[in-house]
This record gives structure tokens, C-alpha cells and sequence, in this order.
């Protein structure tokens, strides 16, 4: 009864706790692929908006991983790109997840990515190296006090994870 | 505005509270170094001054009640055992309290989470067990990072030599950043939580792993302040510290440069790779200049002043104590410290040549990354 | 006036067994209510020695006596041992005594299901406490074993320490469900719920408390257990997990349990104090909302332990204005006890010493939890000895003070012999001073920005520090005086009477002292004199 339910409850929070994180933006959790459509989305051209771009590696994660651009100013509603660029500078194949964390976290909403490595796993052999572009809008109703936003990557190692069958995707 | 009216009155009113001193370090919140700090600092006198007051009256009518309705000086116990009116009043005060503090409770926090117009973006990274920080320079190649450790000696920590006046409170490299800018710090962590606190500032963020918080603070005036982890992360938990130095802009826009070209020469020995054949042949130019003087041409030395290197320890062992030793000389001997006079890349060399000449065969080569990083260990 | 006790129709052909098997496999709730209070206290002793050692190594500056790890492992052993197995067992070896006794019920609802309850612990706390001594140490990362410390990075105990959570709260648990239904189902004709001592309901209420939140505590050690063994990412960022998740759901659990561990205390003052000052609790209705609504307000607030992980501003306001909320329920108590004091006939024994010290010190420790509530202080006070100071205030000189204090009030009752009044009073002055001069300073030294969980500290912090272990010795000092005086009443104390204190209302006053093995084998009138006091 309550004893079971509340069991429940505790597992059924792990993706409530997702839904909540989407719906608001906590965490810094940007969304998934989104579709830019350029009649919809208005530009706003008074204003630019810094963008920083962070690159981390995970504690055991050797990758070189870097934006080529560490700091965007973009207009609002202006579809833009960044390039990143990640080798694998071990002796074996790995998968690499990246992970997006965007701060202020009341900035989420409006950031929007139409193209993102984030949104699968990486896999490179030894010393092999990409170019891996990520396009992205931050949505012209973004709060005019809202003047910079940063978003960061951190690559993750994901080999056993993967091997495991768990799949890993962005979120 | 009237709320911030409100917090100047508070903070004029506990400035009286505010003592200066050593002694008021021990004992209380610091009065801080930032606006919002002081907004913080009075407001936690304001709430302090009323819990006191509360206390006060509370224990002031428990200790009359227990003094004058004793047994012993023969009190009749009444037998009243409620009373709808009293009741109502203190549930109702205690709510109007509670929202008075409320009120510039909540000012202070939509103050501190206005996050625009940011001057200068610095990301902290927190790692088992020290911090790393990274200045968000337009242009990546400028991009200057660097770690900060604990400086304070294991000698002091286990009580073999005296503590320093900022024992556990000291780094190597302190972050450095300019006063009456908007400062904003991007945090997260390399491996578990920690917690970047700079009490001084009013700020302390988590640094979770996979995940960017960011806090801002405007220094008002120069200083060094000093922080500590502020979350369980292992076993050196409470000896990763924070120091910060703020200065004004102009010495801020010197140190700066300074730092990114030392970090631009590094970077551009760092991503040297030398074959074998091209250390040797460095190696050798660099030890005839430099070396052969003492230990000889055929590494044999002048014992027992000129030490050999042939088939001697320290070129046949391990590198990093070989690397180590060109670095940073030997005191009370003629081995001076060459770390000054000799870039990465000559170092390294010469360290190959010393491990692969004259009988000595070890199978590492030496790279100007393994001076590099032996350089930044210290 | 006085109940009706029926006691010579009591069949006194089964007495309780003789040696070993009676402890193993009783099913009398007296003989379980002793066998968790004994069970707590040694584990209170133990919990005492990890703190004397954490103690002194912070009685100066620089490591002198433990490692760095191993310091990590005796604070969170020192804690998981005095939350679930020092605090928790005593409440409900408290609730094992004396609800049945309160409601004229013969025993517990489920007297099988009670024995099991209990032995699960020691089981579960030998596990625990032989982690200290495996490969790799005992668990290291707090008692709040925040992922992923306590996951990616944990030492391979981390599984054991799982399996012994899991068992405190299946005990928790089963407990709970036997205390609602004996409450629910066995009062005696006449005792209405609003009759009920005040203990009664303090235990009901937490006892819905444990039902709602444990499970969730056991399904987030599961969700770590996975993350450790099996690879899934529920905190792990690398497969799209969450860290912070996990103090969402561990403070779920988190805060209703600080709840938990004090309701009861509530419960033992409100009996105390009307007794001690021969006047009836003031405000027994307003009593019993208040503990439903600090109990309802409980589930809402838990993210006020994690001001400084970066939620949104919303969040923060919201969980800032929830918080300060329970100060208004609490406060109605606290001068609901005065009011119950404030003409009076006050006499001071040892149980009423304990509980208006109780009142006074508990106060303190709410006052530093409202300070704690206002966020943007709270940055200044989170993961500093400002927080350690709160809530060994409301933990120390709260529960365990209401524990003693319980002690002292109903031990004639139990086993029918008095403590000695003036080795009880030295008892409590020595606890009352001893825990000020330990606590009270780390307010100071967390202001002052001294974080916790460290066992070294800057020079500045010293002094303070040095108070402190000197007040925790003096402390830990009378708590195994206080084992002295136990055994001496139990050995060798003056014969008590049924009523005991001569403001006594309730039906375990009207039993014999000691209570018979078995006692309301029929249940017993319920008259007003012995209605709720």
C-alpha cells in the first residue's frame, strides 16, 4: 500500500525529476533537436548576446576537446554555428558522450540547438580526430537583462557504457 | 527603490554590530569585501538581533515562571489549559515577523541572481583536490588556465615545522581578478561535488560534475581573500583552499599579459614532440654549454665534488627526480638551478642526452611536456 | 476517580521465558521496548567514540592522531550510527514501552512482526560497523553519501553499507506499520483520538511520516547500488544521468527523517512538563495540529539542504518561504510548554530538568535553523560548523535530551525501582553544560568560515575548536555516567510506587511499578483523570 507506493514514488522520481528539468529549464539542461524555422523566428537585431563556450573532459577522459570559438555574440533569433574539435589521443577505440550545461539556468528555454554532437555518442579510434559543428538560436523573447549566456561541454568517457547497452544520449 | 532604502537602514544599523578585528573573524560573518556581502552581512544581524529578542523574552518568562511558580515557595497550580485569543496572537505574530524578514531576504537573493552585464568570465573547475581556473578569452589561443594548490607544507600539516599566519588558507597560483568589474564565475567539477565559497564575496556555488552554475561578484576595493571547499569530495576535502587576488584593473590588465605570454611560449613547447635523434643532438649542444665543465665530456665527472652521471642514480632511475634535479639545482652544492637559464625544450633534451649517453640506456624519452608539467606540479 | 484495573483476572502462567531464548524470541512489548533501548544505547556509546575521535583530532591545529581517510570514515559512521541506530531505536523502544501502556492495549498489533523488527537491527549495524574494518575502510562520503562520491568513487564497502540501509529501513518500516495499527485499532472504550496522550500522537504522526519517506531512502541506496554494480547512469552525467538528482531524492527522504527523530521528543516534554508543574498541557488541540502541520510541512521543504547546488530562483524563494513557514507551528508549541509551566506548582526532578532544558536549548538550535532558512545568508552558513552547531542542538539537547528525559520519567515504571535524584541531577548538569560548551562555540566557528567534514583547520578557528573537544569529553563523560546510574536503580534503587510522580496522569500510572509482564489483558476504563495530560 503507501509502503509500495511511496517505493514507487522514489524510482517514478527519476523522470518526473527529467519532465520538471525540461518544462523549467533547472539544471541547465538545454533541450532536444530543434527546428529552426526561419519564418517563425523573428530576429531581433538591437542587441547582441554573448555566448561562451566551455569544453571540459571528464576525471579519466585524455580527449583533446575544444571549441574553436570561445566566446559568440549573436543576435537573438540569428541561427548560428560553432565548431568543436575532439581527438582521441589514446591507443583504443573509444565512445565519448558530450554533456551540455547551460548557464543561468533561466536561460535554457531559449537556447536552441538545431544541430548537436551532443545528441549522440562520439566514436573515434586511436588519434583519430573531428570537426564537429553545433548550430544553435537563442529565441528573441530571451529577457533583455539576460546579456550572456554560457554553455558548456564536458566530455565523458562512455566506452563501457555503451558496451553495456546503455544507450547515451543527450537530454 | 524602497527595498534597497530597507537594506541601507539594516546595514547602517548592524554596522554598529560590526567589531574590526581579529576578534570579530573568530566570531562572526565578515562584513565582506562586495555590496552584496554587506547586504548579506546585515541581513543576518537583522535576523540574528530578532531571534535574540525572542529568545530574550521567551527565556526571560520561562526563568520568571520557574523562579516564582515553585512548589517550594507553595505556588497553587491553576488549572487554565487554553486560550483561543493567545493562541491566535502567537501564531499570528511570528508570521508578521517572518515575513518581515522575508522581505529583504528576498531582495537580496533577486540581487544576487541578476546575472547581466558580465565584464569578465573565469570558469573554476574543481578537482580532487585542487582548483582550476580558465579565463574565457575571445580568442581560445589566448585562453589562459592554470591549477591552484595548497601550498602549505606537509611539514606544518603534521606538526614538524610551525604554521604560517594563512596555514591551509595559501596557494600556489591565486586566481586573480580586477576590482569593480562584473566577475562572473562559471563552476563545475572534475570528478565528485565540491563547492567554490569565497566568503568575502557572499558567494558559494557547487561544483557539480556534468554540470555549469555560475555566481558573479563585483569587488569593490584590492585585497586577498580566502576561502575553502564547502562540500565532502575525499579525502583532502579540507585542504583544497581558494585564494583570490583583486587588484585594480590596469595591474590586473599587466599580470595578464604577462601570463598569457609565459602561457603562449608553453603552449607552444608543450605541443613539441622531438624524435629521439634531435634530443640527442640538442642535448649534446646544450651539455657541452653548460655541463661538461663539471661532469665531464665522458659523464665520468670529478668525484667527489663533480658527481658522475655516468651509471650514476639519477640518470638511470627515474625521470621526474633527474628533471627535478636540472630544475631546481642542489642546495650547498656547486649544482646550481638551471630552470632560469634553460627553456623546456634544452632541459628535456639534455636530460635525454644524460639518460642515453656513456653506458646509461633508459627507455623513456624526455619530452618538453614532462618539464612542463613538473614545472606547474610544484 | 481512579481507573478500574483489573489485574488479578491477568494469567500469570506465562511469565516471561527464562535466560537467552526469552531476548531471542519475545514477542512482549516491554521486553522489545528494552531490548531497543539497550540496543540504542550501546550504539550511542559507539557513535560517542567515533565523535570523541573526530574530537580529538580537532582539538588543535594539524593531523596529530587520524589520517585524513580515516577521519572521513569516522564522521560518517559517527553519524548514519546516532541517526538510525542511536536516536531511531531509542523513539521507538520508547513507543514499544509505553503506547500499548498509554491506550490500555495489551501489547503491539503484530507482536511477531515487532521481535523481527528489532533483531534486524543489530544485524544490520554489525554489517555496517565491520566495514570500518574491511579492505578499503568503511564508508567515507557523510552520512548523506551525496553521489557521485558515494558512487563512481566510493571504496568497495559502499555495497554494505547499501545492504545495512536497506535492513534499518525494512525494521523502520515494519515498525511503523505495527505502531499505526495498534494506535488505530487497540485504544481502549472511551479513548477517543483526541484523548490521547500527546506521545501517542506524536508517534502516529511518525510513524506515517516513516511509511512515506523510507521507501523512498531505500529506493534511492537501490538506484546507487545500480550505478555501482550494474552501470546505470540515475547519477552518473556521463549516461545522462544527474547528481543533484540525488539530493533531491535523498532530502525527500532527508528532512520528514530530521522530523521523525524530534516528534517523539515533543511527545515525551508534553508528557513531562504538565506533570512536573501539576497543571494540564496547555493547548492539547492546537499541540496535536501543530505536529500534523510541522509534519505536512515537512515533505515541502527539503531543498533548503541544498541552497548552494544552483536551482533557479523560483526554487530557492519558494523552499526559503516553506522553511521559515515551520517556525509558526514550532513556536506554538514552545509557548505552549511555558504556557503549561506559567502557574504551576514546578518542582525540578531529573525528568523536568531535562525537559525545560529541552525547551530552552531546542529553541536555540530553531533559531539557528531559521537563519539557515534565509537563502542568501544560508550561502554564507552551508558546509560550515554553523550547520553542525544547528543541528546538534535540536538533535542533542533536543532528541537525545527528550530521550533522557523519558528515561528518567518512566524507568520507575519499568522497572519499578527510583533513580537516584541527586546523581540524576548531577547527570543533567553535567550534559547541560558539557553540551554548550561543545556546541555552542561551532556557531561561532562556522560563521566565522570554518567548513565541516574537515580534520584540520586555518589557525583562526583553533581556539574555538579547543572548547569544543574539551566540552565533548566533558560530555561523553556523563553519558557513561549516566550508564552508572542506570544500573545502580536497576540493581539496587528504592522500591517505586504505581504513580510514581503525584502529577501523573495516564493509564501507565495506573499499573503497577514495575508494569507487569502482561498488563490491559482487559482493556481498561478510560476516565478523564487519565485522559490525555
Amino acid at each position: 500500500m503507501l509502503v509500495v507506493g511511496m517505493f514507487g514514488f522514489g524510482f517514478a522520481l527519476v523522470p518526473l525529476y527529467g519532465v520538471l528539468c525540461k518544462i523549467t529549464g533547472l539544471g541547465g539542461r538545454t533541450g532536444d533537436l530543434y527546428v529552426y524555422d526561419p519564418v517563425t523566428v523573428k530576429l531581433d537585431a538591437s542587441r547582441l548576446v554573448k555566448v561562451n563556450l566551455l569544453t571540459n573532459t571528464n576525471d579519466g577522459m585524455s580527449w583533446t576537446f575544444r571549441a574553436e570559438q570561445r566566446v559568440l555574440r549573436v543576435h537573438p533569433g540569428e541561427l548560428n554555428e560553432a565548431k568543436f574539435y575532439v581527438r582521441n589521443t589514446t591507443d583504443r577505440v573509444m565512445a565519448a558522450q558530450a554533456i551540455p550545461s547551460l548557464a543561468p539556468g533561466s536561460a535554457a528555454e531559449y537556447f536552441h540547438k538545431t544541430e548537436c554532437f551532443c545528441f549522440s555518442r562520439q566514436v573515434l579510434g586511436p588519434g583519430e580526430e573531428l570537426e564537429m559543428p553545433m548550430r544553435f538560436f537563442v529565441s528573441s523573447d530571451l529577457p533583455r537583462n539576460l546579456d550572456s549566456i554560457s554553455l558548456s561541454y564536458t566530455l565523458f568517457d562512455v566506452t563501457q557504457l555503451a558496451a553495456d547497452g546503455q544507450i547515451a544520449t543527450g537530454a | 527603490m524602497n527595498k534597497n532604502r530597507l537594506m541601507r537602514v539594516l546595514v547602517g544599523a548592524s554596522v554598529v554590530g560590526y567589531e574590526g578585528g581579529a576578534w570579530a573573524d573568530e566570531l562572526n560573518l565578515t562584513y565582506g569585501a562586495t555590496s552584496i556581502m554587506h547586504d548579506v552581512y546585515g541581513l543576518h544581524m537583522f535576523v540574528l538581533y530578532i531571534c535574540c529578542a525572542i529568545g530574550i523574552v521567551v527565556f526571560s518568562a520561562m526563568g520568571y515562571s520557574m523562579y516564582a511558580h515553585r512548589k517550594s515557595v507553595g505556588a497553587v497550580a491553576s488549572q487554565f489549559h487554553e486560550n483561543t485569543r493567545v493562541e491566535i496572537l502567537w501564531t499570528i505574530i511570528p508570521l508578521l515577523i517572518l515575513i518581515g524578514m522575508a522581505i529583504p531576504a528576498t531582495a537580496t537573493l533577486i540581487r544576487m541572481y541578476d546575472t547581466g552585464g558580465e565584464d569578465l568570465a573565469i570558469e573554476v573547475r574543481g578537482y580532487q583536490w585542487k582548483w582550476q581556473y580558465k579565463y574565457l578569452d575571445e580568442d581560445r589561443k589566448n585562453a589562459l588556465s592554470f591549477f591552484s594548490n595548497l601550498s602549505t607544507t606537509q611539514d606544518e600539516i603534521h606538526n614538524r615545522s610551525a604554521k604560517g599566519e594563512f596555514y591551509l588558507l595559501e596557494v600556489d597560483k591565486p586566481l586573480v581578478i580586477p576590482t569593480k568589474k562584473k566577475v562572473r564565475f562559471l563552476i563545475t567539477g572534475n570528478d565528485v561535488i565540491h563547492s567554490f565559497s569565497v566568503p568575502d564575496f557572499g558567494i558559494k556555488r557547487d561544483a557539480v560534475p556534468g554540470i555549469l552554475n555560475d555566481v558573479w561578484a563585483i569587488v569593490d576595493e584590492p585585497g586577498i581573500f580566502r576561502g575553502q571547499c564547502s562540500e565532502l569530495c575525499g579525502k583532502d576535502h579540507g585542504f583544497m583552499p581558494i585564494v583570490v587576488r583583486a587588484v585594480p584593473q590596469d595591474e590586473y590588465d599587466a599580470w595578464y599579459g604577462a601570463q598569457q605570454t609565459a602561457y603562449a611560449e608553453r603552449e607552444q613547447m608543450a605541443g613539441q614532440t622531438f624524435t629521439a635523434s634531435q634530443l640527442m643532438t640538442l642535448g649534446e649542444q646544450v651539455y657541452s654549454k653548460n655541463c661538461v665543465a663539471c661532469h665531464q665530456a665522458d659523464g665520468k665527472g670529478v668525484p667527489p665534488v663533480f658527481p658522475a652521471l655516468a651509471g650514476s642514480k639519477i640518470a638511470t632511475g627515474d625521470q621526474a627526480p633527474h628533471i627535478k634535479q636540472i630544475l631546481e639545482g642542489v642546495p650547498g652544492t656547486a649544482m646550481q638551478s638551471f630552470a632560469a637559464q634553460l627553456n623546456a625544450a634544452e632541459i628535456a633534451a639534455v636530460v635525454h642526452y644524460e639518460r642515453h649517453s656513456w653506458g646509461n640506456s633508459t627507455d623513456d624519452v624526455t619530452q618538453p611536456i614532462d618539464v612542463l608539467n613538473l614545472v606547474s606540479a610544484q | 476517580m481512579s481507573a478500574v484495573i483489573e489485574t488479578h483476572h491477568d494469567d500469570h502462567a506465562h511469565g516471561p521465558a527464562k535466560g537467552i531464548t526469552r531476548w531471542l524470541f519475545t514477542t512482549n512489548h516491554k521486553d522489545i521496548g528494552t531490548l531497543y533501548l539497550w540496543f540504542s544505547f550501546t550504539m550511542f556509546l559507539i557513535g560517542g567514540c567515533m565523535a570523541l575521535v573526530i574530537r580529538t583530532e580537532l582539538f588543535q591545529p594539524g593531523l596529530q592522531f587520524v589520517d585524513p581517510a580515516f577521519f572521513n570514515q569516522m564522521t560518517t559512521n559517527h553519524g548514519l550510527i546516532m541517526v538510525f541506530g542511536a536516536i531511531m531505536p531509542a523513539m521507538v523502544g520508547l513507543a514499544n514501552w509505553l503506547v500499548p501502556l498509554m491506550i490500555g492495549a495489551p501489547d503491539m498489533a503484530l507482536p511477531r512482526l515487532n521481535n523481527l523488527s528489532f533483531w534486524i537491527l543489530p544485524f544490520a549495524f554489525g554489517l555496517l560497523i565491520s566495514t570500518l574494518f574491511m579492505e578499503g575502510g568503511g564508508p567515507n562520503f557523510g552520512w548523506t553519501f551525496y553521489a557521485p562520491l558515494s558512487t563512481t568513487y566510493a571504496p568497495s564497502t559502499v555495497t554494505f553499507f547499501i545492504f545495512g540501509v536497506h535492513m534499518m529501513g525494512a525494521s523502520s518500516i515494519m515498525g511503523s506499520i505495527n505502531i499505526i495499527a495498534t494506535i488505530l485499532n487497540m485504544r481502549a472504550p472511551g479513548m477517543t483520538l483526541m484523548k490521547m496522550p500527546l506521545f501517542v500522537w506524536t508517534w502516529l504522526i511518525t510513524a506515517y511520516l516513516l511509511l512515506a519517506v523510507m521507501p523512498v531512502l531505500a529506493g534511492v541506496v537501490t538506484m546507487m547500488l545500480f550505478d555501482v554494480h550494474f552501470h546505470t547512469s540515475f547519477f552518473n552525467a556521463a549516461g545522462g544521468g544527474d547528481p543533484v538528482m540525488f539530493q533531491h531524492i535523498f532530502w525527500f527522504f532527508g528532512h520528514p527523517e530530521v522530523y521523525i527523530m524530534i516528534l517523539p521528543a515533543f511527545g515525551v516534554v508534553s508528557q513531562i512538563i504538565p506533570t512536573f508543574a501539576r497543571k494540564p498541557l496547555f493547548g492539547y488541540d492546537s499541540m496535536v495540529y501543530a505536529v500534523a502541520s510541522i509534519a505536512f510541512l515537512s515533505f515541502i521543504v527539503w531543498a533548503h539542504h541544498m541552497f548552494t547546488v544552483g536551482m533557479p530562483l523560483a526554487g530557492q524563494l519558494f523552499f526559503m518561504y516553506a522553511t521559515m513557514l515551520i517556525a509558526v507551528p514550532t513556536g506554538v508549541k514552545v509557548f505552549n510548554w511555558v504556557a503549561t509551566m506559567w502557574r504551576g506548582s514546578m518542582t525540578f526532578e531529573t525528568p523536568m530538568l531535562f525537559s525545560i532544558a529541552f525547551v530552552i536549548l531546542f529553541t536555540i538550535g530553531g533559531f539557528s535553523g531559521l537563519m539557515l532558512a534565509m537563502t542568501p545568508v544560508d550561502f554564507q552558513y552551508q558546509d560550515t560548523y554553523f550547520v553542525v552547531a544547528h543541528f546538534h542542538y535540536v538533535l542533542v539537547p533536543g532528541s537525545l535530551f527528550g530521550i533522557i528525559a523519558a528515561v528518567y520519567y518512566w524507568l520507575p515504571k519499568w522497572c519499578g525501582r527510583m533513580y537516584d535524584e541527586s546523581l540524576g541531577k548531577l547527570h543533567f548538569w553535567l550534559s547541560f553544560i558539557g553540551v554548550n560548551v561543545t556546541f555552542f562555540p561551532q556557531h561561532f566557528s562556522g560563521l566565522a568560515g570554518m567548513p565541516r567534514r574537515v580534520p584540520d583547520y586555518p589557525l583562526q578557528f583553533a581556539d574555538f575548536n579547543m572548547i569544543s573537544s574539551i566540552g565533548a569529553f566533558v560530555f561523553g563523560f556523563s553519558q557513561v555516567f549516566f550508564l552508572f546510574i542506570l544500573i545502580k536503580t536497576i540493581r539496587s534503587g528504592k522500591s517505586a510506587t504505581a504513580r510514581v510522580w503525584d502529577g501523573a496522569h495516564g493509564l501507565e500510572w495506573t499499573v503497577p511499578s514495575p508494569a507487569p509482564y502482561h498488563t490491559f489483558t482487559h482493556p481498561p476504563t478510560v476516565t478523564d483523570a487519565e485522559a490525555h495530560s
